[in-house]
């Protein structure tokens, strides 16, 4: 029996990419459902992505990008989808790799699978030297939170099934969802792996990170991290407050 | 002691503090939950301009003598840091509302061009 399942884009003034990703999405896989999440852009996102054939889900104001995914998972858990992957608007995520990010949700041996760029050896991931400090820095504190061995905890390309989406509809962090989010996956006892994949470059040079501000994020990361951990793990449902 | 004329001065613009919460209350500009501190931070004030003697006798208690003022600064900073931190989780509060307004929005009205355009 074929599982209902949705493949959901977050984006952020993308008009330039949205279209090739919903396209190759669409390539891979005929029968997925595209959600485009449009965080509030002031470009033709949301156009180009319906000319494209994808529902958009159009929010009315810039929400970052832990609202916008955590958007896409509350419309995956309302439409009542058994599976969701997320790729990136930018188009940084092959559409090609995500039969191996499926793969181990489908089989029912994770709840989550994240698709990392440092899992495999020697892969030639390239980036400046502080950055790769503080990737490897924060993929050690991680790892030893979760006590499992995370390489990648800034990953943004996920196949989810219906637990993890549940968790994530009602529950998601705001300010670097994918760090905190690994953690609150464990917390919940969810089963979660990571597959290697390779990443593209993004489309502009946005991801100007200097060093100076590379150690502004971590400090920023860490302790949202830490202050994470003494969170309560309870999420009051919706209208409760 | 302080001098009598600084006294009534102080007195009656704290009254008049007072009074503008009052007004504030009164034609639903400010909510009761919020009133509640400042009428008080009003009074405290009155009481203190109104009782001549009242900083000097209340320095003497927590050891003070060189210069009493310094509680009413202790105070008052400890005071206004505790409404800072107040309007830090109620704005913390009112943004994580607002993204959820957003989020369900932005999901109806999905929903509503769907069910229009298959109908």
């Amino acid at each position: 029996m074929p599982v209902r399942r949705v493949a959901l884009v977050p984006a952020f003034n993308e008009e330039a990419n949205v279209g090739r990703v919903i396209d190759e999405i669409r390539a891979v896989d005929p029968m997925v459902d595209i959600v485009v999440v449009d965080d509030g852009s002031v470009d033709r996102t949301a156009d180009v992505a319906r000319e494209h054939g994808a529902t958009v889900v159009r929010l009315p104001f810039n929400l970052g990008i832990g609202g916008a995914v955590q958007t896409g998972f509350r419309y995956a858990f309302e439409q009542g989808y058994d599976l969701a992957v997320r790729l990136d608007g930018d188009g940084q995520h092959d559409p090609s790799q995500l039969d191996r990010i499926l793969r181990p949700v489908l089989a029912d041996e994770a709840d989550i699978a994240v698709g990392s760029r440092f899992a495999a050896a020697g892969d030639g991931y390239r980036s400046s030297r502080s950055r790769r400090v503080g990737i490897r820095l924060l993929a050690w504190v991680v790892s030893r939170i979760v006590g499992r061995r995370v390489t990648d905890t800034t990953s943004g390309f996920q196949a989810l099934n219906r637990r993890a989406i549940e968790l994530f509809a009602r529950d998601y962090p705001h300010d670097y969802p994918e760090v905190e989010a690994t953690i609150m996956v464990s917390r919940h006892r969810l089963r979660s792996v990571e597959v290697p994949v390779t990443m593209r470059e993004r489309g502009g040079g946005r991801s100007s990170i200097t060093a100076l501000r590379s150690v502004y994020y971590m400090v920023k990361v860490l302790l949202a991290i830490f202050v994470g951990l003494f969170r309560r793990n309870v999420v009051p449902e919706e209208g409760t407050s | 002691m302080t001098p009598i004329a600084v006294s009534v001065i102080g007195t009656i613009a704290s009254l008049a503090l007072v009074v503008v919460v009052l007004e504030l209350i009164r034609s639903r500009r400010l909510r009761e939950r919020y009133a509640l501190l400042w009428l008080l931070t009003g009074i405290v004030l009155a009481v203190l301009c109104a009782w001549r003697d009242g900083l000097n006798t209340m320095a003497g208690w927590v050891g003070i003598r060189s210069y009493p003022p310094a509680v009413l600064f202790a105070v008052g900073i400890l005071f206004i840091l505790a409404v800072l931190l107040h309007y830090s989780t109620v704005i913390s509060r009112l943004s994580d509302q607002n993204t959820l307004l957003a989020q369900r929005l932005a999901l109806l009205e999905t929903e509503l061009s769907t069910t229009s355009s298959t109908r």
